[in-house]
């Protein structure tokens, strides 16, 4: 197997995107990453995307097809990679064996979502088939209501408080702020949070993130070739992907993923790092809880600490462990099949020492962590400076 | 959800018939069609659940699942049934602050939805806190 | 005759709305309401029941009474005004619901407020024709007034079921004889696609629930040879307080032999489950030996009417599944505007 580089990337802005296609999108999104990688669009070998679900969002399956076709890439294989919200972190899975391989030299990992299209209700509609319909929908669990179940037996089991949970929004709303691609660049405070509306309680509507329309893409090559287009090539150190029941009450946690403590031994394995050596990592806050949970289970604090840690300032920048420095899923916004890509593009610029504001100083290591629905599926890429 | 869709399963959400391995005695539910300890080698038959079991964990839904608008507030809760395989069920006659963990439920059976106002009525299992 | 009761159960909803509550948006005096119908409040059905989901909490009750199993179960009737589908059964719903399928027959009945009544003598006929060991017969209903209408005071939700077989050591209860009394009588009725039922304000007294159901009483007092003393207990067809009162005062029955098995004062009128629930509240308490008769009303009009002698296996089976008193005694009450979303008389 070959190591694998990341040689560029590129992002949308996230938001509500309302003059925006969904083709204009990733064509903005991909000719950024080739840009960013001084790459010309006649090398690329193949592509993949993440995209969690065109065919409820905007009536449109076989993508693959479509954002080749307008990327001006065909005939080269395209093919579009489905794992409810971390469909993009599964691309770029697919993409990093596919190099790794040798079967391809230069490959695309992409991730888009347009979420906008369609009314809010309606989106919440779509995201919900990411849970069992059979079992969890028809009985009247939106996505929300599982992961406030999760968050009310932490509450339950570990102390864990609404302020704490409130200090996860807060922080990586501070972060957005930083960032410019992040769908909010404003700050909120624990009380706002506390006070803002309901949706599934324990968790209220700043617990959540927002529905977004985004793409991102990063350019992948091996590693001995990324010299060529880069003197700071970042390289895929580890990856690792795991799936578990797509029920959450099929599940013998309620506090912990399993998929993502197997996804993230995987990665840890394959890289030989701990995660003491970690210097920052995107995890996939789709709500507060999720990133106390997330941080537990990829071992940067003790079980039962997420919401401590949280509280003593450890995952924020200059912390111990910055986590979302984008911003996260709540501030940087959460379009679904793009939310993969988005984060490894996140720690490919703070490891280059390009993250601006949100800098962390002398990161070398980082961390990704996409969970797909509640749970069912996880996957946690580890990078590292390739110089 | 289509009609064939619900009718399919109307044995498991009238009756809470699961499934039961005679190889290792392990009783699922919803019902699986592998076992997923024995694999090939298990023995699965329906099982019919007791109708009782305690909440593990809850929450107050404020903002519904396409269908339940009109029960907003409503309680849904994960449930571990004696039997020990655990449901994702609403808690229904009660006010949304009146459950907590631990509370002993008993399973009723209740309107879930209907296909729009022409179309079938589904019906299932809820649970009520057992007085 | 040679059939009995093998098991009986009943369902309440929880929630209650008082005549007060009601009398207050209508402007009415609810002293003169509550002393005019003999009626302090009503039970409401919660947004997730209907007459299917009432008739299964019956039915499963009746078969934890009866002990039964419910493969052994040949026809099951569901009485109701408010069956869930205009065509479809609740009777399959039902009988899928306590596992009695497929080795049965089923169909829903509908014959206003006697339905259950009918269903009953329907599953005494095919148990005493040998066509089947058990049948059941359910009356539940989740009646609707208009608004506004005095109805609206009354019109309440609930059901019992009862489980008919062979008069053996299993029977809680022995049928020792019944009588119908049925003419075209257009009292009260509800047309196609129409939400709510009309009716004939005064003229639903004397010529039809009056009429019916002393008629019935007095033919199977005649037939079977017996005076209102014979009985320990007297159970009406009950739209009301008062006209069970008043119908027993007018056979010779007194207060304290009807005034058991009278639920309209605490839960309304259950239409189809009401004089299955008198019933059952006086199976609750009853002693073997005890003689129980039973008259239903149903607009339209007729009365089925039953005699019932208790047996011992009525101590043994009493406590497997909730009694009526459990139901009536379990209660949250609503205020108009809930109930009136509860009911879709508000709809978004």
């Amino acid at each position: 197997m070959r190591d694998v580089a990341i040689i560029g990337v590129g992002l949308t802005k996230f938001g509500e995107l309302w003059d925006v296609s969904f083709r204009q999108m990733m064509i903005e999104a991909g000719a950024r990453a080739l840009e960013d990688a001084k790459i010309d669009g006649k090398q690329i070998d193949a592509m993949y995307v993440g995209n969690m679900s065109a065919g409820q969002f905007i009536r449109q399956e076989h993508i693959s097809s479509l954002i080749a076709d307008h990327a001006g890439l065909v005939p080269i294989p395209s093919t579009r990679v489905e794992g409810a919200c971390a469909s993009g972190g599964l691309a770029l899975r697919q993409a990093v064996i596919a190099v790794a391989s040798g079967i391809h030299d230069f490959v695309v990992a992409a991730g888009i979502e347009k979420m906008t299209d369609i009314l809010s209700g309606q989106a919440t509609g779509a995201l919900a088939t990411a849970a069992d319909q059979e079992w969890e929908v028809f009985v009247g669990a939106t996505f929300p209501a599982l992961y406030a179940l999760m968050a009310r037996r932490h509450m339950y089991e570990f102390g864990t408080t609404e302020e704490q949970m409130a200090m996860v929004a807060v922080k990586n709303h501070q972060n957005a702020c930083l960032n410019p691609c992040a769908q909010y660049h404003t700050k909120i405070t624990v009380d706002s949070v506390l006070k803002s509306p309901p949706v599934t309680l324990p968790l209220k509507l700043l617990d959540c993130s927002p529905i977004t329309d985004g793409a991102a893409c990063v350019i992948l090559a091996p590693a001995e070739k990324a010299r060529k287009f880069t003197d700071t090539p970042i390289l895929v150190a580890g990856t690792g992907q795991a799936s578990d029941s797509i029920s959450l009450h099929s599940r013998a946690s309620l506090t912990s993923l399993r998929a993502a403590r197997e996804a993230a031994k995987m990665a840890y394995k394959a890289s030989g790092i701990e995660p003491k050596d970690v210097d920052l990592a995107e995890v996939h806050d789709c709500f507060t809880i999720a990133e106390i949970i997330a941080i537990e289970d990829l071992g940067f604090c003790k079980k039962g600490e997420g919401g401590k840690v949280t509280q003593e300032g450890e995952t924020a920048i200059g912390g111990r462990i910055p986590v979302n420095t984008s911003g996260g899923l709540k501030g940087k916004g959460h379009p679904v099949g793009a939310t993969g890509i988005a984060q490894a593009a996140e720690i490919v610029q703070q490891l280059r020492g390009e993250a601006g504001k949100r800098q962390v100083k002398g990161a070398e290591i980082g961390l990704t962590h996409n969970v797909g629905g509640s749970g069912g599926t996880a996957v946690v890429h580890i990078f590292r400076r390739g110089d | 959800m289509a009609v064939p869709r619900f009718w399919r399963e109307i044995p498991s959400r009238y009756n809470l018939i699961g499934t039961r391995c005679g190889n290792c005695n392990q009783v699922h539910f919803p019902p699986r069609y592998l076992c997923p300890n024995c694999r090939r080698v298990g023995k699965l038959e329906p099982y019919k659940l007791k109708p009782r079991g305690k909440v593990i964990s809850y929450t107050v839904v404020h903002v519904a699942a396409e269908g339940f608008e009109d029960q907003v507030p409503y309680v849904l809760a994960i449930v571990e049934l004696e039997d020990g395989p655990r449901i994702t069920a609403q808690v229904t006659d009660c006010g949304p602050d009146e459950v907590r963990i631990g509370d002993e439920v008993e399973i009723v059976f209740r309107r879930m939805g209907q296909e729009g106002e022409e179309g079938v009525l589904y019906y299932g299992y809820k649970c009520k806190k057992v007085s | 005759m040679n059939v009995g009761i093998v098991g009986y159960g009943v369902y309440i909803p929880r929630y209650r709305i008082k005549v007060e509550e009601i009398a207050k948006i209508w402007g009415e005096d609810p002293e003169r309401i509550k002393r005019g119908l003999m009626v302090e409040e009503k039970s409401v059905p919660a947004p997730d029941e209907d007459t299917a989901t009432i008739a299964v909490e019956a039915a499963r009750n009746a078969v934890k009474r009866a002990g039964i199993d419910p493969q052994e179960i040949g026809a099951i009737y569901v009485g109701s005004e408010s069956h869930p589908y205009a065509v479809k059964p609740t009777a399959t719903i039902v009988a899928e619901a306590i596992e009695a399928t497929p080795r049965l027959t089923a169909a829903d009945f509908e014959f206003a407020c006697k339905a259950g009544t009918a269903g009953i003598q329907t599953c005494i006929g095919a148990v005493e024709a040998g066509m089947m060991k058990y049948g059941m017969a359910i009356g539940a209903d989740t009646a609707q007034g208009a608004p506004g209408d005095p109805l609206e005071y009354t019109a309440a939700a609930g059901g019992g079921a009862f489980i008919v077989g062979k008069n053996n050591g299993e029977s809680l209860a022995m049928v020792e004889g019944t009588y119908s009394y049925t003419t075209d009588t257009p009292d009260f009725w509800r047309r196609e696609m129409r939400p709510y039922p009309k009716h004939g304000g005064r003229f639903t007294g004397k010529p039809a629930y009056f009429k019916h159901v002393i008629s019935a009483a007095h033919g199977l007092l005649r037939q079977l040879k017996f005076t209102p003393q014979d009985f320990t207990y007297a159970v009406f067809h009950q739209p009301n307080g008062k006209f069970p009162l008043q119908a027993a005062a007018e056979l010779g029955f007194s207060k304290e032999q009807v005034l058991p098995g009278l639920l309209t004062p605490k839960i309304g009128n259950t239409y189809s489950g009401a004089s299955l629930i008198g019933l059952a509240s006086v199976l609750d308490q009853a002693r073997p030996g005890d003689r129980v008769l039973v008259v239903s009303f149903g607009s339209g009009a007729g009365s089925d009417a039953f005699s019932m002698v208790v047996k011992d296996a009525i101590e043994e089976k009493r406590d497997r599944a909730p009694k009526v008193v459990d139901y009536v005694n379990t209660k949250a009450y609503v205020d108009y505007s809930t109930y009136a979303k509860y009911r879709k008389l508000l709809v978004r």
